[in-house]
């Protein structure tokens, strides 16, 4: 996995995202402190950490859910620091959220037509009938198929078992070919068998992108991830390929505490 | 819901209102077809973008006597006279939307509260309203050479104007915009973070609804010939509210039925028990939000999708 490197050998790495000193701070509590965090494109890239480390923070401070109180995020070289969260969608970096983010009441393929509609531009359009959205509908059902919800075209959203609605979420966010994918959590709370299905969903869909994802799930982690970045009271306390991230002393420690970590590392 | 079967509906209704003034007194309709306007504008934003205004009266307030005003003082035509009334309170809209939407919530509602209770203290202190005495006796005119003094000429006028303006909102719900609408009362920060930008598209939808508000307010000054500070009352913003929920939130003709429930109910009912109606009014609030949230339109349809075997959610 680590050999994967999508640059030209040779060339200077090419970071899709890169944050320098980002930091957040909530009334005084400083949530994420001095993050300097770099994305390599093509990458799939993790974000783990302990409860409360900054993780879902971090995520809202990139995609501008949240301003950061200091530091810089740059998106392809482009300062977005101060910019909004939908033009930060339109540049092509789309978030999911922890919770899933459909829209319940709407029919599966609706769902995929509120992302293919704006570049119809004809979103404002409140005289035009809905029926000029009928073009969409090829398009639609060529993802969901890409994502195996084609039978479930015209079930309503909110019906769909909790594995399936993240795959729903997965195929809007498709929809909209982003460069740039942020999966906050994408297998939470789910049972083998769909966490298996997301993780090979994740992959297939990372070809030609970037995806950076909050994960729990150390298999989902090591099987599919590029590299990892590992944050803990809201700074970096480790980053490289699972290995290197795995074996750390101080990961280990912040994971299981230190007598854990002496034992682990006791044989080295 | 049967989109085939829908049309032949609509068709039949407007046709029972084509001969309803021969059966009913006209100016009783004509008033239940001007909240029923008022109540699907309302709905536009309540039902199908998840905005709770509590400031509508403004909005058909000010289109009340700006269009009494344009009548009477400037002379101008009834149909110049409807059209200010109506982009006046778009114009109004635009203000009061802008400065409600980037609060949420309950922030919202309070916002348009009071903004809409600044604009009763500008009327009640105006001139050109008349103050407490209201603007009185505005002429009804007359379009394409035909007076509209009589109710029955007037009573066709108010439908045509009623039906387009149903239209308008109809469409509105099923056009792209009002797929993002939906998008933004299901999940705001999805759409967000799908690209859109969900303030344009809820300041639109509020103007939208202020100037149908408008209209409904500038032919209740036409069907009067008066306008008075209750249009501009907070009373009245209460009213569509209740006129909506009753109705069914979110269903199209919903707002049409809870406007045509309270309008005859507090009609029947003023010369019998008085200032008790307002008594019954809250009641029939309360068994409606214990009893039946849907609304009486949204339960018809709820029961008819169980009877048919779909999920009702």
């Amino acid at each position: 996995m680590s050999g994967h490197n999508p640059t030209a050998a040779g060339s200077a790495p090419e970071f899709i995202l890169e944050t320098s000193g980002l930091v957040k701070e909530f009334r005084g509590f400083v949530a994420v402190n001095g993050v300097d965090l770099k994305i390599r494109k093509g990458h799939i890239h993790a974000l783990i950490g302990p409860n409360g480390a900054g993780k879902t923070t971090c995520f809202n401070l990139l995609t501008k859910f949240l301003e950061p109180t200091r530091g810089s995020i740059h998106f392809k070289g482009v300062d977005i620091t101060r910019e909004a969260p939908q033009k930060i969608a339109r540049m092509g970096v789309i978030r999911s959220f922890q919770i899933s983010a459909v829209f319940p009441h709407l029919t599966v393929r609706e769902n995929i037509r509120i992302a293919l509609q704006r570049r119809l531009g004809t979103s404002f359009h409140f005289w035009k009938t809905e029926r000029s959205l009928d073009k969409l509908d090829d398009k639609a059902m060529e993802i969901l198929a890409l994502v195996g919800l084609e039978t479930y075209a015209r079930m309503v959203a909110v019906e769909l078992p909790y594995g399936r609605k993240r795959a729903l979420e997965i195929a809007t966010t498709l929809a909209l070919e982003p460069e740039m994918m942020l999966l906050d959590e994408p297998t939470q709370g789910m049972g083998h068998e769909d966490v298996d299905k997301v993780t090979q969903l994740i992959k297939k869909v990372s070809e030609n992108r970037t995806i950076l994802m909050v994960e729990h799930n150390m298999k989902v982690v090591s099987g599919i991830c590029d590299a990892i970045t590992v944050l803990a009271r809201g700074s970096i306390l480790a980053q490289g390929d699972y290995a290197s991230v795995s074996t750390n002393p101080a990961v280990i420690e912040a994971y299981m505490g230190t007598e854990a970590a002496h034992q682990a590392t006791g044989g080295h | 819901m049967n989109p085939q079967r829908l049309p032949y509906g609509y068709l039949a209704a407007v046709a029972l209102l084509l001969v309803a003034p021969t059966l009913v007194y006209p100016v009783l309709l004509m008033k239940i077809m001007c909240f029923a306007v008022f109540a699907c504008a309302f709905n536009l934003l309540l039902g199908y973008t998840g905005l709770l205004s509590f400031g509508h009266a403004a909005f058909l307030g000010s289109a009340a006597y700006l269009t009494g005003h344009a009548l009477k003082v400037w002379e101008l035509p009834t149909l110049a006279g409807l059209v200010i009334g109506t982009l006046g309170a778009g114009a109004l809209g635009w203000v009061v939307g802008t400065l409600a939407i980037r609060r949420q919530g309950i922030y919202f509602a309070m916002s348009t509260l009071a903004l809409a209770q600044l604009m009763f203290f500008i009327f009640l202190q105006s001139e050109f309203t008349g103050g407490e005495d209201g603007l009185q006796s505005v002429p009804r005119g007359s379009l394409f050479g035909i007076s509209l003094s009589s109710d029955t000429t007037l009573y066709y006028l108010v439908l045509a104007v009623s039906v387009s303006a149903f239209w308008l909102i109809h469409r509105s719900i099923h056009s792209p915009f009002g797929q993002i609408l939906k998008a933004i009362r299901e999940n705001e920060a999805r759409a967000i973070s799908l690209g859109y930008d969900v303030n344009k598209y809820k300041l639109l939808a509020f103007v939208l609804s202020a100037a149908v508000s408008g209209l409904a307010g500038a032919l209740k000054t036409l069907v009067f010939t008066f306008a008075t500070l209750s249009d501009a009352h907070w009373h009245t913003s209460g009213e569509v509210v209740l006129m909506t929920l009753l109705g069914g939130v979110g269903t199209v003709f919903g707002p049409v039925v809870g406007a045509a429930v309270i309008v005859t109910l507090q009609n029947e009912l003023a010369d019998k028990v008085g200032s008790m109606v307002t008594v019954i009014m809250g009641f029939i609030f309360a068994a409606c939000v214990m009893a039946f949230r849907r609304g009486l339109v949204g339960e018809i349809i709820a029961l008819y999708k169980r009877m048919i075997g779909e999920k009702v959610q």
